[in-house]
């Protein structure tokens, strides 16, 4: 994309809560650079600002300081439209709760970011076929017609995955997407997630469980809103700081 | 997203608290019924006002002398009736009219209390009233103060039940008359029962029945029948002219008052129109309370489902598209109730002039008309709601339970 490869590219983001006295530096100077085709893990203790940098990385939100540069665009300083389109086009976000609207099927849930796809203007029976071929592809083809609460969790999250890569995104984001499931169903999803890494996809996912953050290429290593560590080897560390704050 | 994709997350949304979504209707329901009710029934009034109008003859003039002006009650004369049928142009006849109330005695009957009024011969062809039996009596019969009655229907059946009463002697107060003529049956028109009158000549009603005999005969009402609707302003100037002339007044203070059956639609369409409005009021106060119904349901919709919009625009809804789903959604509800609402009230506006003595008629206009107040209504109102929601931030959004 851009001279030096970087998908993702942010200088100095910074994220401030509230005002007055009562403000929270949620992050604080965050330097970060993503590969296409990376898999990175977020790691931090609990409140160290991972959910704020998934945000602004997911356009959800705008950092109060700092650059972020999306496949060469700076999309730090968008207006909200332009950054809904954002994230519909080059986003696919996994949340730990899978947010599926419970009354439509898997596939209507799926076909939503299509609805939202200006930019190609897909008849109907276009946008159902590439909804069908993302289940599919998460391993769901035999499912689509069923609604969320006839499926079990690790099948619900593979629906929201599938509605996250529904729309072709340059990056999937995915904020603690095992964190309700049990660890059957976490390594389903986990195997899940490196079958579109080997296929191509650059993922960066927030994790608290060592076991599933060891799955990735790089771990990044968050605390106190800024970036403490950053490697292969970052796991050990940052996980012995970050077990030790928990129990805290 | 295109509006028919917009329509059916909308009446998706809808669907899913079907209850709730009628009841929030009923105020549009019964406003837009109402609408449409009112104004059937406004119709319907009217076009009864109007026929019965129409009934008393068409192109018809009516000089009576003018209330309120002192001795008034006296100025319109016999020699005036005939003053007009000479001079004035563009008139198919002129009918005066004096009125009594006697006792009359016929055949099987007697009876009291009777309207007898004294006419001349043009009162057939001036009131559009056919006879159903014999003739009507001349203008030479007229003069010569002959004695003879034309009855009206329900009169000539009171006394001689089916016989024909032509030929037939009867007792109009002390005169005994002839009976020439029968009308044919007419009814009740505007508050009158045509059929329960007797008619004589009007010098006859002079010469026995003027209770007060001050200087010449007066006359209560004239009618006269212009030729053409066209001719009617020129035959109203003339016999203004004329009769101010012979009254020697001002033709622009007359002390007579000339109407026209346009006059008298239009004093009636005053009365309808004050009821109309009443009926509007009520009819405007539901649609704003049905929409501040919409309002307050589609806040709740917002709240409830705060995720759902934080998900969507996570997914790359626009802040457009939020305020666009729920802006059809407050006018898919405004409009459902609108659609009931025109159903009720034509169906209610049908009863009501079935079951009920009132007259009702669907007026087509006013189902687009409670349509477009339906969908006014649902954008009026709906505009905040769908403003909160867009407005929303989506990871707040997203992070409400
Ligand atoms: N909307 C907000 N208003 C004020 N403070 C906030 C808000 N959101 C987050 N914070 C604060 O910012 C800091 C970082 O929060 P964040 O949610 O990013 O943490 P996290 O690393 O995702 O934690 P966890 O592992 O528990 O999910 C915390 O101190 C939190 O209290
Ligand atoms: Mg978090």
């Amino acid at each position: 994309m851009n001279e030096n490869g970087n998908l993702i590219e942010t200088h100095g983001l910074t994220r401030i809560y509230g005002s007055g006295d009562a403000t929270v530096r949620a992050l604080d100077g965050v330097d970060l650079q993503v590969k296409r085709g990376e898999f990175v893990a977020v790691m931090g203790p609990s409140g160290s600002g991972k959910s704020t940098l998934m945000n602004i990385l997911g356009c959800l939100d705008r950092p109060t300081a700092g650059q972020y540069i999306l496949e060469g665009e700076d999309v730090s300083r968008l207006s909200r439209d332009e950054l809904a389109r954002v994230r519909n086009r080059k986003i696919g976000f996994v949340f730990q709760s899978y947010n599926l609207l419970p009354r439509l099927s898997a596939v209507k849930n799926v076909m939503l970011p299509l609805l939202y796809n200006s930019d190609e203007h897909l008849a109907k029976e276009e946008r159902y076929e590439r909804a069908i071929a993302a289940l599919e592809s998460v391993g769901l083809g035999d499912r689509v017609h069923h609604r969320p609460n006839e499926m079990s969790g690790g099948q619900q999250q593979r629906v929201a995955i599938a509605r996250a890569l529904v729309n072709r995104p340059a990056i999937i984001l995915a904020d603690e997407p095992t964190g309700n499931l049990d660890t059957r169903s976490s390594i389903e999803i986990m195997d899940l997630l490196h079958q579109l890494h080997r296929d191509g996809a650059t993922i960066v996912m927030v994790t608290h469980d060592p076991d599933i953050a060891a799955h990735a290429q790089r771990v990044i290593c968050v605390r106190d809103g800024k970036i403490e560590s950053d490697g292969h080897d970052a796991t050990g560390p940052c996980l012995e700081r970050g077990r030790y704050d928990e129990s805290e | 997203m295109n509006l028919s994709e917009t329509f059916k997350v909308a009446w998706e949304g809808l669907a899913l608290n079907k209850v709730r979504s009628f009841l929030t209707t009923l105020g549009v329901i019964i406003g837009v019924a109402s609408v449409i009710m009112m104004l059937a029934v406004s119709a319907g009034a009217e076009a009864a006002i109007a026929e019965q109008i129409n009934a008393l003859g068409a192109n018809l003039i009516i000089i009576s002398p003018m209330r309120g002006v002192p001795g008034a009650g006296r100025t319109l004369l016999y020699d005036d009736v005939e003053a007009i049928i000479e001079n004035v142009r563009g008139i198919d006849g002129v009918s005066a009219e004096f009125q009594t109330v006697q006792d009359v005695r016929g055949g099987t009957g007697n009876l009291s209390d009777i309207s007898v009024l004294g006419v001349t011969s043009d009162f057939p062809g001036v009131r559009d009233y056919e006879l159903s039996d014999g003739r009507f009596f001349t203008a030479e019969e007229n003069e010569r103060k002959l004695k003879v009655a034309v009855l009206g229907y329900g009169i000539a059946r009171d006394l001689f039940g089916e016989e024909s009463p032509i030929g037939q002697q009867i007792t109009i107060g002390s005169t005994k008359m002839t009976v020439i003529g029968m009308m044919e049956e007419k009814g009740m028109v505007a508050d009158v029962d045509y059929d329960g009158r007797v008619y004589i000549p009007i010098t006859v009603m002079y010469q026995k029945f003027n209770p007060t005999r001050i200087g010449s005969d007066r006359v209560r009402t004239i009618y006269v029948k212009a030729e053409s609707k066209e001719a009617m302003d020129s035959v109203i100037n003339q016999i203004t002219v004329l009769l101010a002339e012979r009254h020697d007044v001002d033709p622009a203070q007359p002390d007579f008052n000339i109407q026209t059956q346009q006059d008298i639609i239009s004093t009636q369409e005053a009365t309808t129109e004050a009821f109309r409005n009443l009926l509007a009021w009520v009819a405007g106060v539901s649609l704003v309370v049905g929409g501040i119904g919409i309002m307050n349901i589609m806040l709740v919709s917002v709240t409830e489902r705060t995720r759902e919009i934080g998900l969507r625009q996570a997914l790359g809804a626009r802040p457009r598209d939020v305020l666009l789903q729920f802006l059809i959604e407050a006018v898919t509800l405004s409009l459902v109730g609108g659609l009931v609402g025109v159903l009720v009230g034509v169906g209610g506006a049908e009863l009501l002039g079935r079951l009920g003595d009132m007259r009702t008629a669907i007026v087509p206009a006013s189902v687009p008309l409670a349509f477009g107040a339906a969908a006014a209504v649902g954008i009026f109102f709906g505009y905040y709601p769908a403003t909160k929601a867009a407005q929303l931030d989506p990871i707040e959004a997203l992070r409400r339970e």
